[in-house]
Order: C-alpha cells, then sequence, then structure tokens
C-alpha cells in the first residue's frame, strides 16, 4: 500500500471509487476509522478506502428498537445516542482497540458489524449478525445494493445482512445500517463462585446456563488471569473467579442471584457484584483487558481466541497450554476462550488448530506481529469443499478481488 | 402467478432419469406412478399445484449427494421439500423436476444437555425436539403455528418465526450449525457445537434461502430451558389505535414479552364462535400479552403491563389466575385462522411486517381496501414485532374471486413496503410473493442475491422459480464490471 487514502464523502463517491478501482485492477483497503486494522491479515493494497466520511444517524426511533446510521458514524456516538434513551447493542460489540495497543473508544458502527466481535452477553442475546436487521453497500462492481429492512420480522430474499456481518469488508463496503437495539435493563448482578477449578467451573457455568434463571454472561478467570481485574472483590481472593451476569426488573434479579447462589453453593464460596463492579468486570471480560497493555503481566503475547462447545473449552485450553504454556481465560460459558501465548514465529498454530478441531470449533489469532499474520493463517483454514465455496461467494460478490484482498484468509 | 415454461427435452428423459435413481435407491424411495405423486402436488398453499416429474425419497446423506450430482451432471431441476407446510408455495413442484422429500430423515441423532443443544435430520418435526427434551425441562423456542407438522430442515429453508420469537428470535437465532449437500454433491458443515461459524457466516444466508442453495442434511439447534412460569393477559380496546398505542408503550417502558398478539374484531368474534374461549365481543382490537420467567418478575411485569393498558384506553383486562386460564386465553389465538376459515369457503393468509407505529394506519387502509374489493378481511398480528396476519375471505368457486383475493392481497403487501415494511415476516417469498419482489427491491438488490445464488448453484437447478421474478444467467452477472472507459477519475477528498 502507497498510504494514499480515498475517503468519499458520500455513497454515490464511494460507488464510484469502487467501480473505478475495479475497472483499473486497483485493490482497496477497506476501513472505517483503522481501529480494527490488527485483525486478519494484512492487506496490501494500492489504496486505502475509507468510509469515515459517510457518517450521520439517519433515523432512531426507540419505540421501534431500531437505529439506522451510516458506516462512518463513530461506534461512541451511537452508544452515547443510545443511552440517553436508555437503550443499547445488546451483542455488547467487543473494543480491542487497547488490546492491539491503541486508544479505547474508538471505531465505527460499519466497523462494529464487519468485525462483528460479540461480547459476553452474546451468550443470550444473540451475536452481531442477528442485530443487523438491513444494509446499504457498494459491491465489488461498484454497484450500490440494499438488503434487509428495519423491522424484526423479515424473510424477504436472502439474508444478505448475515453474510456482511463478519465478512471485513470484503464482500462490499458496508454504507448504511439497520440495527436492532434493546432496553438496558433494569438492574444487574453477577454472582461470583470463587475456587474453582476450570473444568468445575465449565460444569458449573453448564448447569447455571441450563438453569431457568437466564444466566445473560458467564465467564471464568483462572487466578493468575482474575488477579488482574480491577475489581477488588475479583483481584483480591486470590482465586479463580467464575462470574455469572444477571438482569432484568429488580426484584428478578434479586430472587435470581439467591436461587443462582444456592444452585452453585456446592461449588465454591459466592460473592455478588452490584452495578459498577459489575461493569468494569464485564467490560474486562468483554475487551480482552487482561491481557492488553501494562497491567497484564502477559501483554506482550499472541492472542487466540477459541470458538468450541462450552464444555470443550477447558479441554482444548489444557491441551494447547500442555505444549505451549501462557495465560486464558473463558466468556460464553466455556465455548469462547480468549488465550495469551508467549510470543513465536508460527504463534503455535499448530498446536491451537488441533486442539480446536479436536473440539469441533475454530481458532482466530487476534494478536500478532503483521509478519506473523502474514505467515500463519489467521483464521481457521476450512475443508476444502466449504473453502472452495468461499472463495466462489468473494468471486461472485467482488469479480475483481480488490476488496481487502486476503484479510480472511483462503476464502476472502 | 406463472412458473417457467417445462423443458421439453427432461419430460421426454423421464424414463432414462427414472432408470439412473433406481440406481441411487431402493425401489421404494422412488415414486413415479401419478396416483401417488399427486400426494405431493402442493404445499400449504392448495392454490397452486403442480404434478412433480419424480419424487425421491433419500435416506442417507450419501444417497442425496448422488442424487444432486447425478441431476446437476444431467442438468434436472430439483425441488428440495420437509413436511411440506409452506405458506408461499417454496416447495410447489416442478413438471421437469425432482421433488427431494426429506421425510425419511425424521431422527435426533444427539441430544447434548451439557451444551444446551440437540442434532437433528431434517424431517424431524419442529415439536419432536421440544419433546425429545421437555421431560429434563428445555424446549426449542421457535414454533411456528404449523409446529406438529412442520420439519426442522423447512423452518431451516424457510427461517421460520412463531408467536414466540419477540423474545425468542426465529429460526436463524436458534441454529448453531448445518450440514448441507450442494448441488455438485459435495457436503459441507457449517457452524457446529459453537457459537459462531468461522469464517463467512454462510449459514446465516442458508438459513431462509427457501431451498435455492442447498440440501440441509443435519442441524443443531439450541435448546433453552423452559421459564419457570408463564402468565398471559387479554386486554380489550375500543379502538385498534388504543391497541397499537399499548403496544408501543410496552415496547418503550422496556418490557420485551415472551409474545404479544393482537386480533380485530372479526377475527375475536370467529375464534370465540369456534372455540368459546371467553373472549370480549364488543371490543374492536383484542390483545393478547404473555410474560415468562420466574414467579416474581411475571407478578411484577403483569402489574406494568395492567397499568400501561390502562393508561391507554383498555376497556377490559383480565390475567390469567392458573395454566388452565392462560391455555384458554391462547386456545383462541391458536384456533384463529381455522376459525376464520369457518366464515367463509377459502381464507388467503398474507404476511407482510410493518413498522409497529404503522398498526392503526395500515388496518384504517387495509379496511377502505376490503370495500374496495367487496372482499372480507379479519385480522390476527404478532403485533409485538409488527407482523402481520391478514386473512382474506374469498370463494374460490366465485369466478374472478381468487384472482381479485390476490390482487387486494398484493395491495396490502405494497402497503407494507410503503409504510417501511417488508413482504414477508415469516412465511417466505415462494411463488407467492415472487413477482412483488420489485416492490422492496431494486434491480441491484436483487442481483446481488442472485449472485450469492450463482455461488452455491451455477446451473440454478435448485428450486428455480422461486423468490426471484426473473432468473438471470450467472455469466450475465457476472458482467457486472464492464465499466472501462464510462467511469472518470473519482474526485474524491484527499485523494
Amino acid at each position: 500500500m502507497d498510504g494514499t487514502t480515498l475517503r468519499p464523502g458520500d455513497e454515490a463517491q464511494l460507488a464510484e471509487a469502487v467501480a473505478w478501482a475495479a475497472a483499473e485492477g486497483k485493490t482497496l483497503d477497506v476501513a472505517g476509522q483503522g481501529s480494527k486494522a490488527g485483525l486478519g491479515r494484512p492487506v496490501a493494497a494500492d489504496f486505502r478506502l475509507e468510509t469515515t466520511g459517510i457518517a450521520g444517524v439517519v433515523l432512531y426511533e426507540p419505540e421501534e428498537l431500531v437505529l439506522t446510521a451510516r458506516a462512518g458514524t463513530p461506534q461512541a456516538e451511537v452508544e452515547a445516542l443510545l443511552a440517553q434513551r436508555r437503550q443499547r447493542l445488546a451483542f455488547e460489540p467487543a473494543d480491542l482497540g487497547p488490546l492491539w495497543g491503541g486508544p479505547a473508544g474508538r471505531g465505527t458502527l460499519g466497523g462494529t458489524f464487519a468485525a462483528a466481535l460479540s461480547g459476553p452477553a452474546r451468550l443470550r442475546n444473540g451475536a452481531a449478525r442477528d442485530h443487523l436487521l438491513g444494509f446499504r453497500a457498494v459491491g465489488g462492481g461498484g454497484q450500490v445494493f440494499k438488503s434487509g429492512g428495519r423491522v424484526v420480522k423479515n424473510v424477504t430474499g436472502f439474508d444478505l445482512s448475515k453474510l456482511m456481518a463478519g465478512s471485513m469488508g470484503t464482500l462490499g463496503v458496508l454504507t448504511e445500517l439497520s440495527v436492532k437495539v434493546l432496553p438496558v435493563p433494569e438492574k444487574t448482578r453477577t454472582v461470583l463462585v470463587l475456587g474453582a477449578e476450570d473444568d468445575a467451573a465449565a460444569r458449573a457455568m453448564a448447569l447455571a446456563t441450563g438453569s431457568a434463571h437466564d444466566v445473560v454472561a458467564a465467564a471464568h478467570l483462572p487466578a493468575d488471569v482474575a488477579a488482574a481485574s480491577a475489581v477488588d472483590l475479583v483481584s483480591g481472593t486470590g482465586k479463580s473467579v467464575t462470574a455469572l451476569r444477571l438482569e432484568g426488573p429488580a426484584a428478578s434479579v434479586e430472587f435470581r442471584c439467591r436461587a443462582l447462589r444456592e444452585l452453585l453453593a456446592d461449588v465454591g464460596r459466592g460473592e455478588e457484584l452490584h452495578s459498577r463492579n459489575s461493569e468494569i468486570l464485564w467490560r474486562e471480560v468483554r475487551d480482552v483487558s487482561y491481557f492488553a497493555g501494562a497491567e497484564c503481566a502477559v501483554g506482550d503475547g499472541q492472542v487466540w481466541r477459541l470458538s468450541v462447545a462450552p464444555l470443550e473449552g477447558p479441554r482444548a485450553a489444557a491441551a494447547i497450554r500442555a505444549e505451549l504454556g501462557g495465560h486464558l481465560f473463558y466468556d460464553w460459558a466455556g465455548g469462547q476462550v480468549w488465550l495469551c501465548l508467549d510470543p513465536r514465529a508460527d504463534a503455535g498454530h499448530q498446536v491451537v488448530r488441533r486442539a480446536v478441531a479436536g473440539a469441533g470449533g475454530h481458532a482466530t489469532l487476534v494478536r500478532a506481529d503483521a509478519a506473523v499474520r502474514a505467515a500463519v493463517p489467521v483464521f481457521q483454514p476450512q475443508a476444502a469443499p466449504l473453502a472452495a465455496l468461499a472463495r466462489r461467494v468473494k468471486d461472485q460478490l467482488d469479480p475483481a478481488g480488490i476488496l481487502s484482498p486476503g484479510r480472511m484468509g483462503g476464502g476472502g | 402467478m406463472h412458473m417457467p415454461e417445462p423443458d421439453a427435452d427432461v419430460i421426454a428423459r423421464r424414463g432414462e432419469i427414472i432408470a439412473a435413481l433406481s440406481r441411487i435407491l431402493p425401489a421404494d424411495n422412488l415414486i413415479v406412478d401419478e396416483s401417488e405423486l399427486r400426494a405431493y402436488d402442493c404445499d400449504g398453499i392448495t392454490a397452486y399445484r403442480q404434478l412433480p416429474l419424480i419424487v425421491a425419497l433419500p435416506e442417507t446423506v450419501d444417497q442425496v449427494a448422488a442424487i444432486l450430482r447425478y441431476c446437476g451432471e444431467a442438468g434436472v431441476k430439483v425441488v428440495p421439500r420437509g413436511a411440506g407446510t409452506s405458506l408461499s408455495g417454496g416447495a410447489l413442484p416442478l413438471a421437469d423436476g425432482i421433488t427431494l422429500a426429506m421425510g425419511k430423515f425424521n431422527r435426533i441423532l444427539e441430544i447434548d444437555f451439557d451444551n444446551r443443544c440437540v442434532v437433528a435430520q431434517p424431517g424431524v418435526t419442529n415439536l419432536g425436539i421440544t419433546q425429545a427434551v421437555q421431560e429434563r425441562g428445555f424446549y426449542y423456542a421457535p414454533d411456528p403455528s404449523s409446529q406438529i407438522a412442520c420439519s426442522i430442515g423447512g423452518n431451516v429453508a424457510e427461517n421460520a418465526g412463531g408467536v414466540h420469537c419477540l423474545k425468542y428470535g426465529l429460526t436463524t437465532n436458534n441454529i448453531l450449525g448445518v450440514e448441507m449437500v450442494l448441488m455438485d454433491g459435495e457436503v459441507i458443515r457449517l457452524g457446529g457445537k459453537h457459537l459462531d461459524p468461522g469464517g463467512y457466516d454462510l449459514m446465516g444466508v442458508v438459513t431462509g434461502s427457501e431451498g435455492l442453495l442447498g440440501v440441509i442434511t443435519e442441524i443443531t439447534v439450541r435448546i433453552l430451558r423452559s421459564p419457570e412460569t408463564a402468565r398471559a393477559l387479554l386486554i380489550g380496546f375500543a379502538s385498534a389505535e388504543a391497541a397499537g398505542d399499548c403496544v408501543a408503550a410496552v415496547i418503550a417502558a422496556g418490557i420485551i414479552p415472551a409474545g404479544m398478539e393482537m386480533m380485530d374484531k372479526p377475527a375475536v368474534a370467529a375464534a370465540e364462535a369456534f372455540v368459546h374461549a371467553g373472549y370480549p365481543l364488543d371490543v374492536e382490537a383484542l390483545l393478547l400479552v404473555e410474560l415468562d420467567g420466574p414467579e416474581v418478575e411475571v407478578e411484577d411485569l403483569i402489574g406494568r403491563v395492567r397499568a400501561i393498558a390502562e393508561g391507554t384506553g383498555a376497556v377490559s383486562v383480565r390475567v390469567s389466575a392458573d395454566e388452565a386460564e392462560r391455555q384458554s386465553f391462547w386456545a383462541g389465538r391458536k384456533a384463529a385462522f381455522p376459525a376464520v376459515g369457518r366464515l367463509s369457503p377459502d381464507y388467503y393468509c398474507m404476511d407482510g411486517t410493518i413498522p409497529r407505529r404503522q398498526l392503526p394506519t395500515v388496518l384504517n387502509r387495509m379496511r377502505d381496501m376490503s370495500e374496495k374489493y367487496g372482499l372480507r378481511l379479519a385480522n390476527v398480528f404478532h403485533a409485538g414485532d409488527g407482523n402481520l396476519h391478514p386473512l382474506i375471505l374469498y370463494d374460490a368457486n366465485a369466478p374472478g374471486e381468487l384472482e381479485r383475493t390476490e390482487e387486494f392481497g398484493a395491495d396490502i403487501l405494497r402497503l407494507c413496503v410503503e409504510v417501511g415494511g417488508v413482504l414477508t415476516g415469516e412465511h417466505g417469498v415462494g411463488v407467492e410473493k415472487r413477482d412483488l419482489m420489485p416492490e422492496m427491491f431494486g434491480d441491484e438488490d436483487i442481483k446481488q442475491q442472485q449472485r450469492l445464488k450463482c455461488a452455491f448453484d451455477p446451473a440454478q437447478l435448485l428450486n428455480p422459480g422461486k423468490v426471484y421474478p426473473t432468473l438471470h444467467r450467472c455469466a450475465e452477472l457476472g458482467r457486472m464490471h464492464v465499466h472501462q472507459g464510462q467511469v472518470r477519475f473519482p474526485d474524491l477528498p484527499r485523494f
């Protein structure tokens, strides 16, 4: 990339830029503010194409639970607007800026959905893809198109929103998004269980999420990671901490807190976090703060994200740790494992991939130097027929191969 | 409604195709006699009928793969079929195509309570999944009204909804993995028991793709613990506007009920006459609101919803005292379609979605249309998510009435799009709404969807004639980029 940035001021200009690039065979590194540039295989493109010039909230109807905004709208602006009406994006998009060594609070709405990094509440509330109701975008040929709508119940035509969420700009450039928003719950509390080993914690989380107590989020921090929390009740115990979040009307939350503590009484000593501490803890888990910056002993390591069946989490993690060491914690009731390893030229990818393959899931190399990410597959390599299909999808939607080529790996 | 002209050459090769399929399937799994084919000539929309060329009933993934590979090579079209309950003609057969009926894939393969999921073959019924896990207190959340009969494979193909999807989501929000066979016979797995499929979210686009992208052979669904308590309120209003206001106020108060259903006066009258649910007959609109969760939460929310209802002009409020009463509240709603069916020889069920606040406007305009077309209308809505089910009453034997009904229905759907909604909320496009797609989508929007189709099925042999009004050849869709010489150098800031 020669550093030249295209920053169209509206959708028509953006379409013109993409059409021109397709015709000339110029490649584009598609970005919002570039806050997630550390994710994916590094893109060597002729130009950087930024959506930040296409910004602004188009429509916000709190009573309809929908917001429509242009792709370049700052994520922080969207969140502040929603907060004024006590609403939010219920999948809790992660802010991994500090994990990649940048500032917190950056990024665009388009980038949030293009990267689709869902937070702890994904367990109950669904992922980014479940909250994208419709969009406008520019396809690989420079054509403007739209899909979906701004109502939740919609089965009109293929659900391209799902495909665009998480495709990191490789299948089209989002220009406008309609997203589902939900009320902020009246009350939040977190039940803590102290001292459980990983396996026991996973079983406790399965028991809790399989109960009628409507657990929103479930994470387990082994003692070394818990020690890095800014919440005293978490860091001060010297033990591992299993955290279970409850939300809803006050009376209901209090009732379920008691019920959950009873249910888990045999697992370990219980504690409770109220609003403020609960918020801090879940923000740390969401943003993988334990592996970011100087606060964490393992701040310089390579960071992997594993996605496996919840009870497979500890097994996959143990297999990796036996060979590579490192630090880790669990989110999504054990189904999402964040792993921090000492830096290696190959990021230990064969060991990691073997462990998740055995568990039927996948692994993403979320943080590593660009040279490592260029040499090691960032996303899980897929079985041949699926990889071929993903390739055909990319070729159909971006025939000239100009949209962030290679960022998703083999498929796109 | 016209289907693409059947390929006379394929029909002429019928004997050869039967012979080829006989090498893949046992004789019992192949239906070729006209009298037996008759059972497959339509789905839930009986107004559209067509005898399939052949019906194949595979039992294994290998057989499905072999059939699709053969059909791909021989240029034979394939219509996948689950339980045949589609309300949009998604499984309508083709005269020159094989109907691939998946009914023999009827086993639950694994129940994994630890990871809260069930792995099922596509022919298992929606309710069958819940029945398999309910003794441990679990259930599968999406509950289309046909749940006793409809198959989970069909649910995935149509992205089925139900009365509880306001709180618990549609099929797409409740599945974790899919195994499917592509038209070239390749078997692929998307997702699994983990929460996010890696790479492009192809499972997301396969869900709701109406049998156009592949044949689903296995599904992993999430199961949930049944709520401790569920109670319902039955709220009467003197106007649809007031009922609409109540719906909006409940949502605005941050309450997401498990279900929020509305019926208008004709629908209430029909349901009451049919099942004697105790519905008030003197109201213009009846709202059924269900709340679930722990007893203490339900108690609290019942009080809040009651206060909101009274504040928005409710003329009657009843709260279910026990499970039997809750069931009786639902009995009328669940019987609404057949109840309305008793009022008229035939009825036509529509399925648009609109922004909630447009409910009163849309109701009034539909009333005007009803007068204009001289056809009666009863309305049943999933009010919480703005999904309308207007039922147009007609008599198929009266000359011209079916055509008028279809026009009326099309006008209703155009109205839904006009006010910011969509053509179909949960029944699918199929053949029924196919020709209305341009009301909602421009040419480029539709072409973009068809490009995705080309990645899965470049010869367009899977379920052609459904969803998209015009079939573009994939080669033609690929030619979009010949812009050389026409595009001027973009004049961009900071370029």
